[in-house]
């Protein structure tokens, strides 16, 4: 028998610290498999956000820089300007990425940077102990909008993979989900497609992930699971926004 | 033959960037500080840099902690406001210790404040200025031939330490016009830089953070960092004196004031009154030591600052017990003229 | 014919797997692991086909497929 399933080379033997069914565990294993699909590892330095994921470097067999809250982009910019022929990738959660951080990635994106986003929406701050995010679906209560969330208190939530690719500096753009096993399969595709992209030299690649917070949704993970499909997708549709061809970057 | 260059103190410094091999640039525009970012645009293509302008100093700061943690020589420069933005990134900087030059062309403040030169950042520049308890080097240039020497300086002192270094200065001295000797750059022995990251290609993966949860982790890391300040103290404390012997008044001043010091006190001097200069290069480490030592001998002393009190109490805390510590504050503005100060010096001879 | 193995100190109960086994071949253990959860365990080796559905969605990279 052949093996057909093992732990990709590019993340340590060590447990995650999630919480049972959080999608950051998968996300990652995604990550790591793309860096080993085209052999990436010893080339690649991820760039670590603030929220769950700030232990990127406990888990990845990679070089890591840890950024200030938000500001991943701009540390990888940094770091993919001083080393062209390496792979840089940002790792961020929601309130990394569209709130406090929302002016770095959108200058990020317009300048075309060539690197890549991973963007986990599980539409909550899991770190802080789930306060509302600007990810936040209308309705849904947190620990700082306890009543739900009301947009003429709070506003709507933010569809970041749709505001990303109406960028010009943006080459790929795509929003998956973990759900179900065909869209962890097509989230995989899309994961190894953004490191394809800047592999090519081809800009900016930006893949959000619908994920589950099962902790702060306050259910288990197969309930979160099934969010994800009857509330989270609706709102936020998956689909590619905007995937550049061949060398029509400039 | 040493070149001699006529040129403003903002160009200077940048021309001691480049010749020190920086190569990334990162900013956003602010005044009295935007010929060194137009400077740098027009130069990085020619050296094969990197020149950003960045969407704001909070991106700015944290662009160089990439290249920086890439190990490449990376500065940012901007004027008081742009500072206070760059703080969270500075303390990062500190805590991951990561090297960098940051300019800051002070200008008036709190808030918006004005364009005119102040030395009111001096605390923000010393103590630290972002959260958590670290330091950085404070180079206080006070011509413009120090505008560069200073900066070629900065970026080994930032190399040596692992450390972010500052160059505080303000609109005269980037504007002000000088003869200076092109110097070539003489680098100091620096360690190598085995921390840097370039992908884990036949050795273990590296890691830049600053976080530290585990047991004892973040007092050790404190304890570290706090020894390198020491360290700091021990080998790169840097002053001037200038007529201070047989001086009976001493005035401590840096950057612009410290210029205009000297104009009054050679006024003074013409008059006979036995005045001197203690001029502070590095801010921090504050030369105690050689005010200590000075003060053994002069009892008294006139600190001015172009702000209404700063390094006057670093000043008071370095003397020796029985010697007087005055204060002149030349509000923020046009620079202090040299007959105004000597007033002032003659209300406490 | 295929074969897993389910490493029972990873595990942290999501039930993932156990959801999406074709084979239904997937259940939980009596006695808790390490880290406080009571893991899965494959009811029977015979039926597994080896699809690897449940290793893909497991979270915690708790379980190797062979085929
Ligand atoms: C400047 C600053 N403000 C606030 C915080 C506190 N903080 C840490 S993580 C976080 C939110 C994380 O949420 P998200 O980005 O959605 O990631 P998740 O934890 O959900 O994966 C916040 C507000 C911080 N570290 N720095
Ligand atoms: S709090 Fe939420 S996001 Fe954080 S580890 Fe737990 S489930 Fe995952
Ligand atoms: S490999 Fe397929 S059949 Fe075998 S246990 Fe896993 S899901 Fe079930
Ligand atoms: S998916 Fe993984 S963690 Fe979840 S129950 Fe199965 S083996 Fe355990």
């Amino acid at each position: 028998m052949k093996q057909v399933f093992k732990r990709p080379r590019s993340l340590k033997d060590v447990s995650f610290h999630f919480c049972p069914g959080c999608h950051h565990g998968t996300i990652h294993r995604l990550v790591a498999e793309a860096i080993d699909y085209y052999d990436l590892r010893e080339r690649t330095i991820g760039v670590a956000g603030v929220g769950c994921s700030v232990f990127v470097y406990e888990y990845f067999d990679i070089d890591v820089a840890e950024a200030p809250h938000g500001r991943a982009p701009a540390v990888a910019t940094g770091l993919k300007r001083a080393l062209p022929d390496r792979i840089v990738f940002t790792y961020q959660g929601d309130g990394d990425l569209a709130s406090i951080g929302m002016s770095e990635i959108v200058h990020t994106a317009n300048r075309g940077e060539n690197l890549t986003v991973i963007f986990v929406n599980n539409t909550v701050y899991g770190m802080t102990g789930g306060q509302m995010a600007p990810t936040t679906l209308l309705g849904q209560p947190t620990t700082t909008s306890p009543y739900g969330r009301d947009f003429l208190q709070n506003g709507y939530p933010i569809r970041m993979a749709e505001m990303i690719a109406t960028l010009e500096g943006t080459s790929f753009c795509a929003r998956v989900a973990l759900n179900t096993p065909a869209n962890l399969m097509k989230a995989k595709k899309t994961v190894r497609r953004a490191f394809e992209m800047q592999m090519n030299n081809m800009g900016f690649s930006f893949v959000e992930l619908l994920a589950s917070c099962p902790t702060n949704w306050g259910m288990n993970p197969l309930k979160a699971n099934e969010r994800v499909e009857k509330e989270l997708i609706p709102y936020f549709p998956l689909g590619t926004f905007k995937e550049r061809k061949g060398t029509d970057h400039q | 033959m040493e070149k001699r260059l006529f040129l403003r103190g903002n160009h200077a410094l940048a021309i001691g960037a480049i010749k020190a091999g920086c190569r990334f640039y990162f900013g956003y525009p602010i005044t009295p500080q935007n010929d060194i970012p137009e400077f740098f645009s027009k130069q990085m293509v020619k050296v094969e840099g990197c020149f950003i302008q960045a969407e704001s100093e909070v991106a700015s700061i944290n662009m160089i902690l990439g290249a920086s943690a890439a190990g490449a020589r990376a500065m940012t420069s901007s004027s008081s406001p742009g500072l206070s933005l760059m703080q969270e990134g500075l303390s990062y900087l500190a805590g991951s210790e990561l090297p960098a030059v940051v300019v800051n062309i002070n200008r008036s403040g709190p808030g918006l404040g004005g364009i005119s030169a102040s030395q009111g950042d001096y605390f923000q520049a010393t103590r630290g200025g972002g959260h958590g308890d670290y330091r950085t080097l404070v180079l206080a240039p006070s011509s413009v031939q120090e505008m560069h020497d200073l900066t070629l300086l900065a970026f080994d002192l930032a190399d040596k330490y692992r450390n972010p270094v500052i160059i505080l200065a303000d609109a005269v001295l980037g504007q002000i016009q000088e003869t200076m000797v092109d110097r070539p750059y003489q680098p100091l022995e620096l360690p190598p830089k085995d921390w840097i990251l370039a992908g884990a290609s036949g050795r273990d993966p590296r890691l830049i953070k600053s976080l530290y949860l585990k047991e004892g982790e973040m007092e050790r890391h404190n304890w570290k960092l706090f020894e390198k300040y020491q360290r700091m103290k021990r080998e790169d404390v840097r002053h001037e004196n200038y007529l201070e012997e047989e001086a009976e008044l001493i005035i401590v001043s840096f950057g612009t004031a410290a210029r205009v010091a000297k104009s009054a006190i050679r006024l003074a001097r013409a008059e006979g009154l036995k005045v001197g200069l203690f001029r502070p290069i590095t801010l921090f480490p504050f030369p105690e030591k050689a005010l200590f030592d000075l003060s053994q001998r002069v009892k008294r002393f006139l600190t001015i600052e172009m702000n209404t009190g700063q390094m006057v109490e670093d000043v008071k805390l370095s003397v020796a017990r029985d010697a007087d510590v005055h204060f002149y504050g030349h509000a923020p503005g046009s620079p202090p003229a040299p007959e105004e100060l000597l007033n002032a010096l003659k209300k406490v001879y | 014919m295929g074969k897993i193995i389910i490493n029972r100190e990873r595990c942290k109960a999501c039930a993932f797997c156990a959801s999406v086994c074709p084979k239904k071949l997937i259940f939980f253990s009596q006695e808790v692991n390490s880290q406080g959860f009571y893991p899965v365990e494959i009811r029977t080796e015979d039926e597994c086909t080896g699809c690897a559905l449940c290793a893909e969605t497991c979270p915690d990279v708790a379980i190797e497929v062979w085929r």
